[in-house]
């Protein structure tokens, strides 16, 4: 519940106060702590430079209360400790529910940024929920993977909004207009950088993980996850 | 390709209930492999789906589809005895047609 700024005040705080006018450090002992008793010009403070406080020229009469301040620190969603990079994740819901992926990282926003490959079973570089998703302990070695320069921007669609006035010459413009918003050539190329390393690196962990990768979960009669080991 | 499935049946036991009153606030579910409420414990908080069809097809919000299935969504609670009965509140009451009838408790 501090900022920064004022945590980075109390570490470097030698004394701190028990209850208002008792400190945890007597004067004899700060004497000591603070080096106080080593420096050879006792005399000598450090010099610290005081704001000045100007008076202020207006003083309100009415009570203005101040919002508190918002402390309130973004970060992202704790990662489950069996989910890792490299890990093989089923996708339980989207389009690709069913789905073995290859979990890359987590990005900013705490969602997790998963490849099928696209190759092995056509899911593209994508981002999902971790609450979407089981982990499984099947593992890819992908340290060879440079990730950084996927972010959560690139998956944002910039929203079009829809023209609000429906007129007949407005209808036939808006036709026109409609065009196919596939999947760039910039994407399609991070997708191929990304993947054959990792296809690579499936291939050479074991010789049925392509397989694996290309098959989907699925619960058949008698099987029950509560008894599974994932 | 092949349908798959990711949620594990179970069947709509009846409400919560005492021994004069009953409260349909909460469905008890009792799910398909699970014998005791130790192994029960997995499927707390899972999503559950009652699913069901209605005479008029309705469309799907998210789909855009026009369908005649129509869902109730719920979530487990907690276990309810020792016998793989689960608790489940959904969010409105389900109707008493759904008794005996199969639910879909979702593994997320």
């Amino acid at each position: 519940t501090h900022t920064e700024e004022e945590e980075n005040k109390m570490a470097r705080q030698r004394n701190r106060e028990i209850v208002p006018g008792v400190n945890r450090f007597s004067r004899s002992q700060m004497y000591k702590r603070s080096g106080r008793k080593y420096l050879k010009n006792k005399k000598e403070t450090p010099k610290t430079e005081k704001p000045v406080r100007k008076a202020s020229r207006f003083y309100s009469v009415d009570n203005i209360s101040k919002p508190l301040k918002a402390v309130h620190v973004h970060k992202p969603t704790a990662l489950r400790r069996s989910i890792r990079p490299g890990t093989v994740l089923i996708v339980l819901t989207g389009p690709y529910r069913g789905n073995h992926v290859v979990f890359l990282k987590q990005l900013e926003s705490g969602l997790l940024l998963v490849t099928g490959p696209y190759a092995f079973n056509g899911v593209p570089l994508r981002r999902i929920n971790q609450v979407h998703v089981i982990a499984t302990s099947t593992k890819v070695d992908i340290s060879g993977v440079s990730l950084d320069s996927v972010k959560d921007e690139l998956f944002i669609k910039p929203k079009t909004k829809a023209p609000k006035k429906k007129t007949e010459a407005g209808f036939f413009k808006n036709e026109q207009k409609k065009e196919k918003t596939g999947v760039s050539d910039e994407f399609k190329k991070l997708q191929k950088e990304v993947d054959s390393k990792i296809v690579a690196a499936a291939k050479k962990t074991d010789s049925l993980l392509p397989a694996y990768l290309r098959s989907k979960f699925s619960l058949s009669k008698g099987q029950y996850p509560h008894l599974m080991n994932f | 390709g092949q349908p798959v499935r990711l949620y594990v049946k179970g069947a709509l036991v009846g409400y919560k209930g005492s021994k004069v009153n009953q409260y349909h606030h909460t469905s008890l579910v009792k799910v398909q492999g699970l014998a005791d409420s130790k192994d029960g414990d997995f499927y707390l908080g899972k999503r559950v789906a009652y699913v069901y069809k209605g005479k008029n097809s309705k469309r799907n919000p998210r789909t855009g589809e026009q369908s005649n299935l129509r869902v109730i969504w719920g979530r487990v609670t907690r276990t309810h005895g020792r016998s793989g009965v689960v608790r489940a509140k959904f969010r409105s009451n389900l109707p008493p047609k759904s008794l005996g009838g199969t639910v879909r408790i979702m593994l997320y």
